[in-house]
């Protein structure tokens, strides 16, 4: 079989995946396969898969939506062409017009790109707010309470760091999170996971960088390195 | 004439969303608009009794929506201004029984006749929260300086935005001035560090509210009430006035300073 993956659109509600040509149980299977390759990435996502054209029967669909439950992936739409596909969908209670998909503004495009790629977002994340990326990810804003930031590698914050936020969701140890005003709810960098502050009503702002040293996060100021040291 | 649509809303509940709709619709009316509120917190009617009116209520919102009145018959107009109008929410029924496209064609059947409509939402973000925005031109929300009723506004203002129906403005209601000072309580600036959204006031906390809400007289028409002034001016911002922020600094007393001077002294 080709080791093609299938594309991958961030929205405001979640991902949307375009299964492309192909037979049902071949491209179902290619979904599942590209889930299992990063579950930390698709852990809790919650998904739409365009079907194009095709005819899927209410058993399929219903297969594939428990087998992606068994993956903790939640299937929320499926946009298809075809009336049968959409009838099958709406009885299965998942969306089906592709207006349920904003986009978002939060360029993130071909979320699943390899090697040192990062994401720019310039805008706040208020509560409720969810930003998942593979790779980097830069903010300029703030992340409120009640937010969260998972990045497969490391985050940068130029802004207010209230919500969670994971870095290294992969397992990935060198990755850091970094914040002008760092006081998250909590943190967690590859597999170790740090409390963060309560509220507090006048809390100290500086700008702070976590990273892991010797199994454990640290939390220290943030500030040029020094290269020549 | 083109009625400027506001929803208020809040996320939290007991805010007090139902009295600031209340107080600003009564205050734009005496500055002489013509104003209609709709309650749409269907099941848990609230607005009419802040207002004095549940014993004229015949007809309400679901009844109009589904038919079994005209438009006209389900406002209720208010006791002391001409054109102040209410429309009712259901007591009997829930949130399902209106749809966001409902409130639409409503709100649409009413903007030629005035020149505010006025939606109290129910709390939370579900169905009830959606049918309230649908409609509005402008999103009002209401908070209090504490830190569960922020997080829920600042939730509900990411809504509004992804609704498109931002940048929501913002109230911030039930300030206490002793509170703040103490050290005790977030300030305005505490909040809008957080929410960065548009302020358009600042109301305290007033015993004065409690009083007007049991008797049916919103506190925007008692003279010599704080609350009531910061809703005045709220309403006057609305129109387009330029009204400082009320100075709500506590003063304090001559007799609590002395008293404050010798503690600090003998410890």
């Amino acid at each position: 079989m080709t080791e093609k993956k299938l594309p991958i659109k961030g929205f405001k509600e979640g991902l949307l995946i375009n299964l492309g040509e192909g037979d049902w149980i071949s491209v179902s299977k290619t979904l599942l396969t590209q889930i299992d390759e990063k579950p930390d990435f698709f852990k809790g996502a919650k998904i739409a898969v365009d079907v194009g054209e095709r005819a899927i029967h209410a058993a399929e669909m219903g297969q594939l939506r428990d087998r992606l439950s068994e993956r903790g992936v939640s299937l929320f739409a499926v946009i298809s062409k075809s009336n049968i596909t959409e009838a099958v969908a709406e009885t299965l209670g998942l969306s089906t017009h592709k207006s349920v998909l904003k986009a978002s503004n939060e360029n993130i495009r071909n979320a699943l790109m390899d090697g040192e790629k990062a994401v720019l977002l310039q805008k706040t994340l208020r509560s409720g707010a969810s930003v998942k990326f593979p790779g980097h990810v830069i903010i300029d804003g703030d992340v409120n309470p009640g937010a969260e930031v998972i990045a497969g590698g490391s985050i940068y914050i130029w802004g207010k760091l209230r919500g969670t936020a994971t870095a290294g969701a992969d397992g990935s140890e060198k990755a850091v999170i970094c914040a002008l005003d760092f006081n998250p709810a909590g943190m967690r960098i590859a597999n170790i996971v740090k409390e963060g502050q309560l509220f507090k009503l006048k809390i100290k702002k500086s700008p702070k960088k976590a990273t892991i040293q010797t199994g454990s996060i640290i939390i220290s100021d943030w500030k040029q390195d020094n290269p020549l040291k | 004439m083109a009625a400027r649509t506001i929803t208020i809303t809040s996320g939290k509940g007991g805010v007090g969303k139902t009295t600031a709709t209340a107080n600003l619709a009564v205050a734009l009316a005496s500055l002489g608009q013509k104003v209609v509120c709709i309650d749409s917190d269907i099941g848990l009617r609230n607005l009419d009794v802040i207002l004095g009116l549940e014993n004229r209520i015949v007809y309400d919102l679901v009844d109009v929506i589904e038919g079994r009145c005209r438009l006209r018959q389900a406002m209720i107009r208010d006791k002391r201004f001409e054109e102040l109008h209410l429309i009712p929410a259901a007591q009997t029924r829930d949130k399902n029984a209106v749809s966001p496209s409902d409130m639409i064609k409503l709100v649409d059947e009413l903007r030629d006749e005035v020149d505010w409509i006025i939606i109290d939402s129910p709390a939370g973000i579900e169905r009830g929260f959606r049918n309230a925005i649908a409609p509005a031109d402008e999103v009002v929300v209401v908070t209090n300086p504490d830190v569960s009723a922020v997080r829920d506004a600042d939730r509900i203002i990411g809504i509004i935005e992804a609704e498109q129906k931002g940048p929501a403005k913002l109230i911030i209601n039930r300030i206490n001035p002793q509170m703040i000072q103490r050290g005790d309580m977030m300030d305005a600036n505490d909040v809008m560090d957080l929410l960065a959204v548009k302020l358009i006031g600042i109301v305290p906390e007033d015993e004065h509210v409690i009083v007007s809400t049991n008797i049916g007289k919103p506190v925007a028409l008692e003279e010599k009430s704080k609350a009531g002034q910061a809703f005045r001016n709220i309403a006057r911002r609305l129109m387009g006035d330029d009204i400082p922020m009320m100075d709500l600094e506590f003063k304090e007393d001559i007799l609590h300073r002395i008293s404050r001077v010798f503690k600090a002294g003998g410890s």
